[in-house]
């Protein structure tokens, strides 16, 4: 029993310290900035939603969140939708070029978003997407992708290939197998896919900030603005930065028990 | 599992491929184009070779950085790796407890990285924050603005705060695909913890580790916005990373022909230190 008072313990501390910046960014965003210039309070002595009503009556500021979370359904359903008939492919078939062909779209997740800025930028703008939700969908994909299909294809290996055949004996033609009969049997993996592809996409801010301007601006950028003549103000830019966790927290929550029943990933 | 060959699997992959292309291989062409070339103005450019990648490896601000860069990831990895794993044997097992911890364990990695920057700001300044204020309070001469190793410790820490959790889930799973007959085997040879841990969860978390050290590699090389936005890459240039050294002479400077091979530099480590992980231990595994 004592070791498991003991993991008990370790765990609470490792939440605490994880939660501990977290709860003092909700702090902030209740007090006024008075009393956050003031001095130092562990709790708001004047509880304010003063901050959060700043957001949500300007629509230069909600609309960022809009946008945000447009641009990152828009990335997670192209991924879908490509990245299950690869990871299909690459789980089942062998071909001419899959491992260099799989490599290959690995590097690109390793290529750092910094490198790819400028001509990205002008690669956009050459075909009129700049300033487009679409725009900085697609740019994701180059980094969500790759993943994708990583982790899907460890999915797709554990269901034995018996089930392909037995379906195509039946009369089932592939795209109706696809499906009605593979896909639920995947349920787990696709969940577990849109939650990484998700992530990864709404915490990028270097490319959704350089591909758009005005009409797709993502929240993150709308932040800096908080930063003023007068010096920043802390009150609305933590309100700000509070908002921006819900989204997440409302994904883990739909995804959780996916997690939780354990993947082991294929291919390495 | 027998694969079976099948050349027209291609066209499931194509739409993949295509999609990829289009945003990998066109911007790398144009960072390729650029760095060969020296470019005053539109149709002025000047065919430079091998130029700028010349001056670039002798650029010492590019290999202070790049050195920088090094420690940096490998202070993450060293830490974040057997800390994840600790997380995640901890974790309770199943139930709303088991549910809740992971809900709150993977807050960090879902706040966007400015964001991130912002809440480490607010957190660690002296003035109106706890964790500064309170290390001040404590006698400690905290400063993160001002001094080098407290900025490098705050990044650190901000850094083992946001990813520490990716390696504890991704943990957590590959823990719970275990099955139970393993942990009944052990019991029966009367395993110590130790031996389980070494012989039956380790080898078991191999397939799940690799992708944690693997993104925590690639994505602490890159990392940008939050220092950016807690240090601006100061005091001096001592939190100044490689992406930001990189977008300060692209778009800062409109440096484009030096920026470009450093671009190429850049990716070419990335490249080649994720092949020597992915094959040192793919070898591994065969010979097994």
């Amino acid at each position: 029993m004592k070791q498991s008072r003991f993991k008990n313990v370790g765990i609470t501390l490792f939440i605490a310290f994880v939660l501990t910046p977290v709860y003092w960014l909700l702090n902030m965003s209740f007090k006024t900035n008075q009393e956050i210039l003031g001095g130092l309070t562990l709790f708001p002595r004047t509880f304010t939603l003063d901050n959060y009503a700043v957001i949500f009556s300007d629509p230069s500021w909600y609309n960022g969140y809009l946008n945000s979370m447009t641009y990152v359904a828009m990335n997670v359903v192209i991924t879908l939708l490509v990245a299950l008939p690869a990871a299909y492919a690459f789980s089942r078939y062998k071909f001419l070029g899959d491992k260099h062909l799989f490599f290959w779209l690995l590097s690109n997740r390793m290529a750092p978003p910094a490198v790819f800025l400028l001509p990205f930028f002008q690669l956009y703008s050459s075909i009129g997407l700049f300033d487009t939700h679409i725009a900085v969908a697609l740019a994701h994909c180059l980094f969500t992708v790759p993943l994708a299909v990583w982790i899907l294809e460890g999915f797709m290996k554990g269901v034995p290939r018996e089930y392909d055949e037995m379906a195509f004996i039946d009369g089932y033609s592939f795209p109706r197998f696809f499906i009605k009969v593979f896909l639920p049997m995947i349920r787990s993996g696709i969940g577990v896919t849109a939650f990484f592809t998700f992530m990864f996409s709404w915490v990028e801010l270097l490319l959704a900030r350089t591909l758009t301007s005005v009409d797709a601006q993502p929240i993150g950028a709308i932040m800096t603005r908080t930063i003023g003549a007068s010096g920043i103000d802390w009150g609305v830019l933590s309100a700000a930065g509070a908002l921006t966790i819900i989204p997440g927290i409302l994904v883990i929550w739909f995804v959780r028990n996916h997690v939780a029943k354990g993947f082991a990933l294929g291919r390495v | 599992m027998q694969k079976i060959h099948n050349n027209r699997a291609w066209w499931l992959v194509l739409p993949v491929f295509l999609l990829v292309a289009f945003s990998a291989l066109i911007p790398l062409m144009t960072v390729v184009n650029y760095s060969v070339q020296d470019i005053f103005g539109p149709g002025q450019a000047f065919f430079v070779g091998t130029e700028w990648f010349k001056e670039v490896l002798g650029d010492e601000r590019l290999q202070d950085s790049l050195i920088r860069q090094f420690m940096f990831s490998g202070a993450v990895l060293l830490i974040q790796i057997p800390l994840g794993i600790g997380v995640a044997l901890m974790m309770p097992k199943s139930g709303i407890k088991g549910s809740l911890c992971l809900i709150l364990i993977a807050i960090p990695l879902l706040i966007p990285w400015n964001v991130v920057g912002t809440i480490w700001q607010v957190f660690a300044r002296g003035d109106i924050g706890l964790f500064g204020w309170g290390l001040n309070e404590l006698g400690f001469d905290y400063n993160y603005t001002g001094n080098t190793v407290d900025a490098w410790l705050t990044v650190l820490l901000m850094d083992v705060w946001h990813w520490t959790p990716l390696v504890a889930l991704l943990c957590y799973s590959g823990l719970r695909a275990i099955p139970e007959a393993f942990y009944q085997a052990a019991e029966i040879d009367r395993a110590s913890k130790w031996a389980v841990f070494r012989y039956i969860q380790l080898p078991r978390l191999k397939s799940v580790l690799i992708i944690a050290v693997l993104l925590r590699f690639m994505d602490s090389f890159m990392i940008y916005t939050e220092p950016f936005v807690l240090t601006g890459g100061g005091p001096g240039s001592s939190t100044t990373f490689l992406s930001q050294t990189l977008t300060t002479m692209a778009i800062g400077q409109f440096d484009l022909g030096r920026a470009s091979a450093f671009s190429l530099i850049y990716f070419l480590i990335v490249l080649l230190i994720s092949w020597l992980f992915f094959t040192a231990i793919t070898q591994d595994d065969k010979e097994k």
